[in-house]
């Protein structure tokens, strides 16, 4: 929101700097995100009068003689073609700061100092300059546009400082205004928090106007569609006479960025930025019926706005129409079709509150976003909508552009707001709820100089709430108004003193998480935190077949890209990534792990909250093999004090002989194994990756919680078994065996493998280290039966021998 | 007396098998030979059955004698084997102790884990315990119940992804603070923090980032109960000389709600490049919770006041780490994470 400084102080004795003023809406509120200094590259120009004037022959420049009041009579070389003797115009003396251009005199190539020079030999001591080159358009003074010198007024005081003359010393307030403030998306809004914050009185614009007798029945204004069109205010203005605005109102659009079109047109943008009231003009000529009809836009009904773009449109569309036809998009632009032209002598003009659902709604859909759809889109009220209406008819009036008629068409619906809000609220309960005890004389002062009415009764306010603040609900509203202008910097900390004792902390759940992760990192994994959504295309990387149930992910119906589009209901395509973007980046060899969710839904399209499950996922590249991978779940299965199981298993993206699905008391959790060599070359992996997903859900349900055992009465066992065995036979079903055969044996650990000539072709010899513990008795001479029963189970089950 | 010179040569053949004794297993053979079950002492000892009776007092006492000596020069040997012994094996042993240890690995947290953490301990210090709800939320947790309904201006502050007409995923953990009271009594001091999403993609958004929220719901509770706390916060987090600034803001579920500022920690409040010069950075959204919202949750509120906060851990990351690109937390790049062994 764009607020210049100038315009302001049409409403507010503004006796604060630029900067003072910044802080102190700052601090109530109203962060100006920048404070733009209107001449900040502008210095070291004056008013010159051109006393003395001869060309130099040969060219096309002039060589003058200025009088520069105190600054004294300069000699000048000036080539512009409309130097005269007589004229003023602005001198930039030597050490001044302009806009240099380029050869077109209108491009602006940046700012440069003006040195004692020689021009074709002729000393100037100084440069007489245009509107471009100190910055200022024919918007903002009048022959700002034209490529030769700008003509000051005569009665300009020679050696003036030309910042105030031409506009210069402005600045304006870009302010970001909170969304419950739609009424200080205005020039006069902003104003209002001026004169509250300043403690000033504000002078409201002026909405006086006289009106001709019209012909009521001249204009007829129906509105079908009250719930997002609740009030419709309509005004006939004859003898319209088309023509550019005065210089003062181009000034101020063209200080909060927008171009004169011409008086009416620019009639309506005044009041807009002025009141935050969008308005529209029609040309009555061209509104078959002389009719306004608020309704639906039909299904494929067609306009083409004022922007020359035609809109295929739906019932959700506002329009507003004539006898016939659509002749605006209600709320967002006007229709081609009713335009203002210079032609234009009868004009209706339009100030009209339209829901903001419905305007953001037709916006977005139609990709149509103006100024007016922006304030509609924030909240405009009816008290300003009024207003609004008054105010351009003054300026119709003002600017003698064409006669004001009696005929006013106020269309209230009965969703039209227009009764004042009054509330009463305690100062005990405001100061009870920010903590200090603000006098309540200060608060009627505060609240007055906001334009809440006030009545005192004891520690009761009586208020009326200004029409325009629609965002005043309850008591804690009135407590805020109170205290951003009190100032925060009243508000001391204090450590609730009257609060109950609560535990905090983790929950036991929480710290098993956090157990789990440290244990991780101890042992040499990173975590990780990559995107819940990725792209379909993210399942065809790992080889996910078409129908696979992984691919039913959710869908996010409004993604920034395909890229991120889906929720994701596995974690190894972004592990996945993760290994293809360290690699590219010659990151060779790295683990890390991730603890996040998935997303599953029961059905798709979702209808219910679909659940999300956290999954552990395992990455490592480089320097490393499948079995530091297997030690890394090995940990996570000792953090859960639980066992893990491992059974070859075969999965679309990973290598079929280096994979194993993880049971956990026979449920399975998981799986581990290395990237298929096919994926790796696909993803130009230089290094072999592993990556595993654990699902923590499931894991959650089988952790142990430890529990102290006194120590065995009588010392362990151990006892080395060297065997022999089929290779097909695997390390877990021999572990298995021994598990099963005797309830004694606590620990089984392979700590030798041998394939070759000694054992035998097509064999294998391994080698365990069987722990025996006791219970309450002694096993020692028991042992050697014990393994015997091991040896014998081995044999008939696995046709295992010992070597 | 053959006994008595049996005795004599006894010593001597000791003095001359000591003699030639190097190393205590040596010495250990030599003791067995004289000392040992069947060595010669004993042997002697056993000749005492044989030794008339008068005489038997005599040849005993030299005898134990004999032993008693015996064992002496042994014992006396021993101790000088072992010393010189384990002198020769600590020369032997002794390493170079500046050549390089054998580090394990170490792996480390994600930033955002670190400071997750670092704020838990805080606030769980002043009795917030931790909620997570969950990331798919509907609209009424997410917007209608936090005072946002469907024409709010306030949907428009935030960009939200909808995965249906009614499911979404959630802005802000404010969602978590509705489920927590409809489920709990105050008093209530609860932290809930977790994964948000918005659309928007640049160098300081990301369209899935992490926030914490605060609330605390009991009798009697001020907005200065709310600054006195963040302040704790910000001297803990940021360093004991931080200050912080409270100034009006919107939210639709606090009221009055308020932008918090801590003191630049960079430059002092001088104003510097980090805090742009202003002396404060922006650093949380908080207020006193809405009636409206209290209302909504069961929650009456002329009894109850409360206050909520929330601010983005991957912000305050940056902030305390110096990240500049809020990407990095999220590509998993090795060279990045190494860096955050806290």
């Amino acid at each position: 929101m764009k607020a210049p400084l100038s315009w302001l102080k049409d409403y507010v004795d503004i006796d604060v700097s630029a900067e003072q003023l910044m802080q102190k809406l700052f601090s109530c509120g109203f962060e100006v995100e920048e404070l733009i200094e209107v001449g900040k590259d502008i210095s070291g120009v004056v008013v010159g009068e051109v006393i003395e004037c001869e060309p130099v022959e040969g060219t096309h420049l002039h060589v003058c003689k200025v009088d520069c009041g105190a600054h004294g009579i300069l000699q000048i070389c000036c080539g512009a073609d409309n130097v005269k003797k007589g004229i003023k115009a602005p001198v930039a003396l030597v050490g001044a700061t302009v806009y240099a251009t380029a050869k077109d005199h209108v491009t602006v190539e940046g700012v440069v100092t003006i040195k004692k020079g020689k021009l074709r030999g002729i000393e100037s001591d100084g440069m007489l300059c245009s509107g471009v080159e100190i910055g200022v358009n024919g918007d903002m003074f009048e022959g700002g546009d034209y490529c030769g010198l700008l003509l000051l007024p005569q009665n300009s005081e020679n050696g003036a400082d030309i910042k105030p003359i031409v506009g210069l010393d402005d600045y304006i307030f870009d302010i970001a205004v909170t969304a419950n403030r739609p009424d200080c998306q205005s020039v006069f809004g902003i104003a209002r928090e001026v004169a509250a914050v300043l403690g000033k009185k504000v002078k409201e614009p002026d909405y006086s106007y006289s009106a001709v007798s019209g012909k009521y029945e001249d204009i007829k204004i129906s509105d079908l569609a009250p719930e997002i069109c609740p009030r419709y205010i309509g005004h006939y203005v004859k003898d319209v006479k088309i023509a550019p605005s005065p210089m003062w109102i181009r000034k101020r659009l063209a200080l909060c960025g927008l171009r004169s079109i011409n008086n009416v047109v620019d009639i309506t943008n005044f009041v807009l930025l002025e009141m935050g009231q969008p308005m529209h003009a029609f040309d009555l000529a061209t509104l078959g019926g002389r009719e306004i009809v608020v309704r639906r836009a039909r299904e494929n009904e067609k306009i083409v706005t004022l922007d020359n773009n035609e809109f295929g449109l739906c019932p959700e569309n506002l329009v507003i129409c004539d006898g016939e036809k659509p002749v605006a998009l209600a709320g967002v632009m006007g229709g081609l079709n009713s335009e203002i032209t210079e032609n234009t002598k009868e004009v209706l003009f339009e100030a009209a509150k339209f829901a903001r659902d419905s305007v953001r709604k037709t916006a977005r859909s139609l990709g149509q976003h103006t100024d007016s759809s922006a304030l509609f889109e924030k909240g405009v009220n009816e008290y300003t909508t009024e207003r609004a209406m008054a105010r351009a008819l003054n300026l119709i009036q003002r600017l003698n552009c064409g006669t004001v008629t009696d005929v006013h068409v106020d269309v209230k619906t009965e969703y039209s707001k227009t009764e004042s809000k009054k509330m009463t609220v305690s100062a005990k309960k405001i100061n009870d709820l920010l903590g200090i005890t603000v006098p309540t004389e200060k608060m009627a002062e505060i609240l007055n100089n906001l334009s809440f009415k006030v009545i005192r009764k004891g520690d009761e306010l009586d208020l009326t709430v200004p029409d325009w603040r629609e965002d005043i609900d309850l008591y804690p509203d009135i407590a805020e108004e109170i205290i951003r202008l009190y100032g925060y910097e009243h508000i001391n900390g204090t450590f609730m003193p009257s609060a109950a004792i609560t535990n905090g902390g983790y929950s036991a759940e929480q710290k098993a998480e956090i157990k789990l992760k440290r244990a991780l990192s101890e042992k040499g994994m990173y975590e990780i935190s990559t995107y819940s959504f990725y792209s379909p295309k993210d399942f065809d990387m790992l080889h996910i077949p078409e129908g696979d149930n992984r691919r039913n992910a959710i869908k996010i119906l409004n993604p920034i890209s395909e890229e991120l589009s889906i929720m994701r209901t596995t974690l190894a395509p972004s592990v996945m990534q993760v290994i293809v973007r360290n690699l590219r980046r010659g990151n060779m060899e790295g683990r890390v792990y991730e603890l996040a969710k998935i997303y599953l839904a029961d059905k798709l399209p979702i209808e219910t909250f679909p659940e999300e499950r956290k999954i552990l996922a395992l990455g490592m590249w480089g320097k490393c093999d499948f079995f530091d991978l297997k030690g890394v779940t090995e940990c996570v299965a000792d953090v859960l004090n639980t066992k893990f199981e491992y059974v070859p298993t075969k999965k679309d993206y990973l290598h079929p002989g280096i994979t194993a699905t993880v049971l956990c008391d026979g449920v399975e959790v998981g799986y581990l194994g290395m990237v298929s060599p096919e994926i790796a070359q696909e993803l130009a992996l230089e290094r072999p990756a592993f990556i595993a997903e654990l699902d923590y859900e499931e894991l959650k349900k089988h952790a142990r919680t430890f529990r102290y055992s006194p120590l065995p009465k009588f010392p362990v066992e151990t006892r080395d078994l060297a065997l022999v065995c089929d290779k097909k036979i695997t390390c877990g079903e021999i572990e298995k065996a021994v598990y099963g055969a005797c309830k004694y044996v606590t620990d089984v650990r392979l700590f030798d493998v041998y394939e070759g000539g000694q054992v035998g072709e097509g064999k294998k010899s391994m080698a365990f280290t069987v722990t025996f513990t006791p219970n309450d008795e002694e096993i020692t001479s028991r042992i050697d039966g014990f393994v015997k029963k091991i040896l014998g189970n081995l044999k008939f089950n696995l046709g295992v021998e010992l070597r | 007396m053959e006994i008595e010179s049996d005795i004599k040569k006894t010593d001597q053949d000791v003095d001359e098998a000591l003699e030639s004794v190097s190393s205590s297993k040596q010495l250990q053979d030599v003791k067995m030979k004289f000392l040992g079950k069947t060595g010669r002492v004993s042997e002697l000892m056993k000749c005492m059955r044989d030794v008339v009776a008068e005489k038997k007092r005599e040849v005993g006492q030299l005898l134990n004698e004999l032993r008693a000596r015996t064992e002496a020069k042994f014992n006396a040997l021993n101790e000088k084997l072992k010393k010189k012994e384990l002198e020769e094996r600590y020369a032997a042993e002794t390493i170079d102790v500046t050549m390089p240890g054998r580090k394990s690995a170490n792996g480390a947290f994600h930033p955002n884990t670190l400071i997750k953490d670092e704020l838990v301990s805080i606030f769980s210090g002043m009795g917030f315990e931790v909620f997570e709800g969950p990331e798919i939320e509907n609209d009424y947790y997410n917007f209608t119940a936090l005072n946002t309904p469907a024409d709010h201006p306030a949907r428009d502050m935030q960009d939200t992804f909808y995965l249906s007409r009614d499911l979404l995923l959630r802005t802000q953990t404010s969602a978590g603070q509705i489920r927590v009271m409809e489920n709990k009594k105050p008093p209530i001091k609860i932290l809930s923090p977790g994964k948000v999403y918005r659309s928007d993609d640049d160098a300081t958004h990301s369209p899935m980032f992490s926030q914490m929220e605060g609330l605390v719901v009991d009798k009697g509770i001020t907005l200065c109960d709310l600054k006195g706390m963040l302040d704790e916060f910000a001297k803990k987090v940021f360093g004991n000389d931080v200050k912080t600034r409270l100034r009006p803001s919107y939210f639709p579920f606090t009221e009055p709600s308020v932008e918090v500022d801590v003191s630049c920690f960079e430059c002092g409040g001088k104003g510097c490049r980090l805090c742009k010069g202003t002396g404060w950075i922006e650093v949380l959204g908080a207020g006193m919770v809405n009636r409206r919202v209290l209302e909504g949750c069961g929650v009456d509120p002329d009894v109850y006041t409360g206050f909520a906060f929330g601010m983005g851990i991957e912000r305050i990351a940056m902030l305390k780490y110096g990240i500049n690109n809020m990407k990095l937390l999220f590509e998993g790049d090795t060279r990045f994470l190494k860096q955050f062994k806290d």
